[in-house]
């Protein structure tokens, strides 16, 4: 046992990059497809906080994306259970 | 041949502390909703208080570092956990009371370490555990979620910039309080598991459970109640010094800045290094106000907190130490009684000092104006 754990301290950065500012870059692609002018008629204006634009392409790319996301978080959930609770040895 | 009375009220005052964890890290996960509007503050405490109680469930992973990795568990007497714990209590409560985010896994590591080495001399710390489990995770956790903060903030704000500002914000917000509730998940699955660790430990002391024993189920299940309720009710203080006193926080930052809590914590927790989730989400918060241009980070307020962390470990374990010298002296099960009836004095003292500038869901938002207290026009003291 070395005094900092190297193999660990790489595996924490690049695993938190892609989960820390990965998944977040995710959403907010998300909601870039999601405010994609379409259909619905826009409130002009900077202070507009209509976040769905009414574009059927944007709709379906933002939900691919929030999908991503929740499947992410639900399998990130799965392995800290399973790591913390370790199957009993005999 | 153990001592139940002794050991009921060691489990009371282990379950106490768990509870002074969750109010002084409540704001940890909301701080930055509260301040960016993304929830009601009261609505904000009580989810983040059902997701502590769910998170202690999750993982028992930290539990075990706790309860064997850090201290010679032979020579551990209940006087000896007792007194660790009541560092730990009076050090959180203090910091509380300044509004400082300081860890509480260092005031609770940091305690038991002063109150062994005042039992058993030097020889009873396991210094590398220490060194390589506590101290060091403590001094690259803030620097790493500092960086992954740092990057997500660059990220969101370059990809979100063609929309309008208000769009922004609203779709963020949603984001926000989905990265929040995580990190409140992540602070269950490793702060919970402390107490449950100290508990374990009392519990092998006094002979209840053999060596090497993992957490009975009604000890995961009182922890999980202890700091769920400590929780909801909200270290209003230090929330404000997270939300308000750091950088001025719009949503995109604070959802960069929870996911890079909440990522760090729980990749943390599995390789089994018991983090401090108060410097991870400190070093976010920081990270958040790097990455945005233009925003600005009060490195004032940031090097009061750093300060208070360096100062953590060792004052925790001059009280853990003290407080055993005081036991011990008086000796036997009345010593014990005794220390923990002055520490329910202390903290029933430190409680009436805060009503004096109280900080509540109210004004937990109010203009910064360099103090924790808003309506206080006095400067805050030096940490």
């Amino acid at each position: 046992m070395s005094w900092i754990n190297l193999s660990a301290l790489w595996k924490i950065v690049v695993f938190g990059l892609i989960a820390g500012a990965g998944l977040p870059a995710l959403f907010a692609i998300g909601l870039r497809a999601l405010v994609m002018p379409g259909s619905r008629v826009q409130a002009a204006g900077p202070d507009s906080d209509h976040v769905y634009g009414g574009n059927v392409l944007g709709a379906v790319i933002a939900a691919i994306c929030f999908l991503i996301i929740l499947a992410a978080l639900g399998w990130g959930i799965y392995e800290v259970y399973q790591i913390g609770h370790p199957a009993p040895k005999h | 041949m153990g001592n139940d009375v002794i050991l009921v009220l060691v489990v009371i005052t282990a379950l106490a502390f768990d509870f002074t964890n969750g109010f002084h890290d409540t704001g940890n996960a909301m701080a930055t909703s509260i301040t960016t509007g993304a929830l009601p503050p009261r609505v904000a405490v009580a989810l983040s208080g059902v997701l502590n109680l769910i998170g202690a469930f999750l993982s028992l992973a930290v539990a075990a570092t706790i309860a064997s990795g850090l201290v010679n568990t032979k020579v551990v007497t209940l006087t000896v956990v007792a007194a660790g714990l009541a560092g730990g209590i009076i050090w959180n409560l203090l910091t509380w009371l300044l509004g400082i985010p300081s860890s509480s896994s260092h005031a609770l590591i940091g305690g038991v370490i002063g109150s062994t080495l005042a039992a058993a001399g030097g020889s009873a710390v396991l210094w590398k555990g220490l060194v390589s489990k506590v101290v060091i995770p403590a001094a690259l956790s803030p620097i790493i979620a500092a960086l992954v903060a740092a990057v997500g903030t660059w990220l969101l704000y370059r990809i979100s910039r063609r929309l309008t500002r208000g769009a922004r914000n609203h779709g963020f917000r949603i984001g926000q309080v989905g990265s929040a509730c995580m990190v409140s998940l992540a602070h269950g699955t490793n702060d919970a598991q402390k107490t449950m660790g100290v508990i374990t430990l009392a519990l092998i002391a006094n002979g209840t459970l053999a060596s090497g024993s993992s957490a009975p189920f009604w000890v995961v299940l009182t922890c999980a109640l202890a700091i769920g309720l400590g929780t909801y009710l909200g270290g209003w203080r230090v929330i404000r010094t997270l939300g308000k006193g750091l950088v001025e926080i719009e949503s995109p930052q604070g959802m960069a800045a929870e996911s890079s809590s909440a990522a760090i914590i729980l990749l943390s927790a599995s390789f089994g290094y018991s983090l401090s989730t108060t410097h991870v989400a400190t070093g976010s918060i920081v990270g958040t106000g790097l990455g945005k241009r233009g925003a600005d980070v009060r490195w004032s307020v940031a090097g009061r907190m750093a300060t208070a962390w360096l100062f953590t470990l060792p004052s925790a374990a001059i009280a853990g130490a003290l407080a055993y010298w005081l036991a011990h002296g008086i000796g036997g099960s009345a010593g014990v009684i005794i220390l923990l009836a002055i520490l329910a004095g202390l903290a029933g003292a430190i409680y009436w000092r805060s009503r004096a500038t109280k900080v509540d869901h109210s004004n937990v938002n109010d203009e910064w104006t360099g103090t924790t207290a808003p309506s206080e026009p006095q400067p805050a003291a030096a940490a």
